[in-house]
């Protein structure tokens, strides 16, 4: 099968959520992810990015619409816990996803749960963490990380799942300029799909082919997205940057 | 913060597996905890120095750790031997110090030096992540196991929480004082954290979810239990047995030492 014969990886029709008690936050989203897509999603804070993401992983449940993955519906706890195997999520605070005292726990924590021996979740864990260049920090203790080396110990533990999918929420935010830089250098060495939230627009321009954002509970793809870019790019006009 | 000051050493105790350190750490603090004669109580004390040395720990930094224990203690001296009904031995103006009194402020004294003596010698010389890997394949179960390995990690998370919190009252000119408005700015500063703690554990509970986690608890690390596991287990049962026979039928130790070194008389 060619890749536009494949089912989408991720497809969301017609999802409307909202908190209790609080206005929608998403109001009949579309949303496709095929294989090969690397999206970034630019939207200013509060437009429901984050509930979004946790929609797709089945933490959340919308109010009504239908999600699909892999060409197949998911509506139960069930359904979304077969999906979990194959798309990993990248939190937005760190530190709620690293919960083990070390970080060889942590990355190995995930394929342990998928059943794998210790030898072999050991050995994926090394693998991920000499692959994201972190192959030093293997015993050391989570909670004394400084803020960026948290954040790809954390992209190391979603990616020790071997996910096909990566949902990444906000992964440059408190990053410096290094970090940022290697950031970049793994995601352009990633050969997963994925849909990746930032504000940053240098960051997207590097790693996503098409850039998405989300106005009133909605996902408005980059050709509808013109005049918003065009904005962007006056207030960023004074750094170098790509028009896409 | 937390820091692991003894967890890391290359002593015949920190090699030791853990599990059986985590037993040999229950038995000593249930015999001694269970124990009164003195003599026992003496002897539990040296057992303890024992396990200290056998870590190789510096006892400049073993001893300022006592410090959690000594002002309990001292409250006790204080109060004890003059409150205490019984044998008058002293008397210190208008209070009488029994002999009873005393007795038990050494009991006390003793067995709780004793024992977290024994508790650093032998727990404090793992990692808590240690600790809790070592519990779960103990079969411990995985909620307890979890309690201790979540505390550990978040307690450093929470605390930074509250300082961020108690920040930004000092920031807006919040100065603490006795009065209604203090009372309840700490009321709103706690209630706060929980809340926070709250939010806190359902994402991180998320954030295990999305990694598949379902209820049950996986580690990396396998312990070995071998020769030295036996004989260290073998001399700390040998020795806690004895103390509880001792302590049930001292006339029967007495007994037998009189056979064993021959009669003084
Ligand atoms: N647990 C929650 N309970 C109630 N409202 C929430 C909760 N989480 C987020 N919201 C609200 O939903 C909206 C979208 O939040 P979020 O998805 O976090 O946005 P983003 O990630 O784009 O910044 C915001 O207005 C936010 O205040
Ligand atoms: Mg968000």
């Amino acid at each position: 099968m060619s890749p536009s014969q494949q089912p989408p990886l991720i497809k969301l029709e017609k999802i409307c959520f909202a908190y209790p008690g609080r206005p929608p936050v998403l109001r009949n989203l579309d949303l496709e992810l095929r294989p090969g897509d690397k999206i970034g999603l630019a939207a200013p804070n509060g437009s429901g990015k984050t509930t979004l993401l946790h929609i797709i992983m089945g933490l959340l449940r919308p109010s009504s619409g239908r999600l699909e993955f892999f060409g197949r519906p998911a509506a139960e706890e069930e359904d979304f816990i077969a999906v979990r195997r194959r798309v990993g999520l990248l939190f937005q605070d760190a530190d709620d996803q690293l919960f083990s005292p070390t970080v060889l726990d942590d990355v190995a924590f995930g394929p342990l749960n998928l059943g794998k021996s210790r030898e072999e979740a050991r050995e994926i864990s090394l693998r991920t963490l000499s692959f994201l260049g972190l192959e030093d920090f293997a015993d050391r203790v989570t909670f004394k990380l400084s803020g960026g080396e948290k954040r790809l110990v954390s992209l190391a533990t979603v990616l020790a799942m071997e996910p096909e999918v990566l949902l990444l929420d906000e992964p440059t935010a408190g990053l410096d300029q290094r970090t940022k830089k290697m950031l970049i250098d793994i995601m352009q060495n990633l050969s997963q799909a994925y849909l990746l939230i930032s504000h940053e627009f240098d960051f997207l321009a590097a790693t996503a082919d098409h850039i998405y954002t989300m106005e009133e509970g909605r996902i408005l793809l980059d050709d509808e997205l013109y005049i918003h870019q065009h904005q962007h790019a006056h207030r960023l006009g004074k750094q170098p940057h790509k028009h896409i | 913060m937390i820091s692991e000051p003894f967890a890391s050493g290359d002593s015949f105790l920190h090699r030791l597996d853990p599990r059986v350190r985590i037993l040999a750490a229950a038995a000593y603090s249930f015999t001694v905890a269970l124990s009164y004669r003195l003599p026992n109580l003496l002897a539990a004390l040296v057992l303890a120095l024992a396990l200290v040395a056998l870590a190789r720990l510096p006892l400049n930094q073993v001893l300022p750790r006592l410090k959690v224990v000594l002002g309990f203690l001292l409250l006790l001296w204080l109060v004890l031997p003059w409150s205490y009904q019984g044998t008058t031995v002293a008397r210190l103006g208008p209070l009488a110090v029994s002999r009873e009194g005393l007795l038990l402020a050494s009991q006390i004294t003793l067995k709780s030096v004793a024992i977290l003596l024994a508790l650093i010698a032998l727990l404090a010389t793992m990692t808590t992540a240690r600790l809790g890997h070592a519990m779960n394949q103990m079969r411990i179960p995985d909620k307890l196991v979890f309690l201790i390995l979540i505390t550990y990690r978040y307690i450093f998370v929470i605390e930074q929480e509250y300082q961020k919190l108690w920040r930004a009252a000092r920031i807006r000119n919040f100065r603490p004082g006795t009065n209604l408005h203090t009372y309840r700015t700490y009321a709103y500063l706690i209630g706060m954290l929980f809340v926070r703690a709250a939010a806190r554990a359902k994402r991180v509970h998320q954030a295990m979810k999305c990694r598949c986690f379902q209820g049950k608890f996986h580690t990396l690390e396998e312990f070995a239990s071998g020769r030295r596991e036996w004989l260290f287990a073998a001399v700390m049962l040998l020795l806690l047995t004895g103390m509880a026979v001792y302590e049930l039928a001292p006339a029967a130790v007495h007994h037998l030492f009189t056979l064993a070194c021959g009669s003084p008389k």
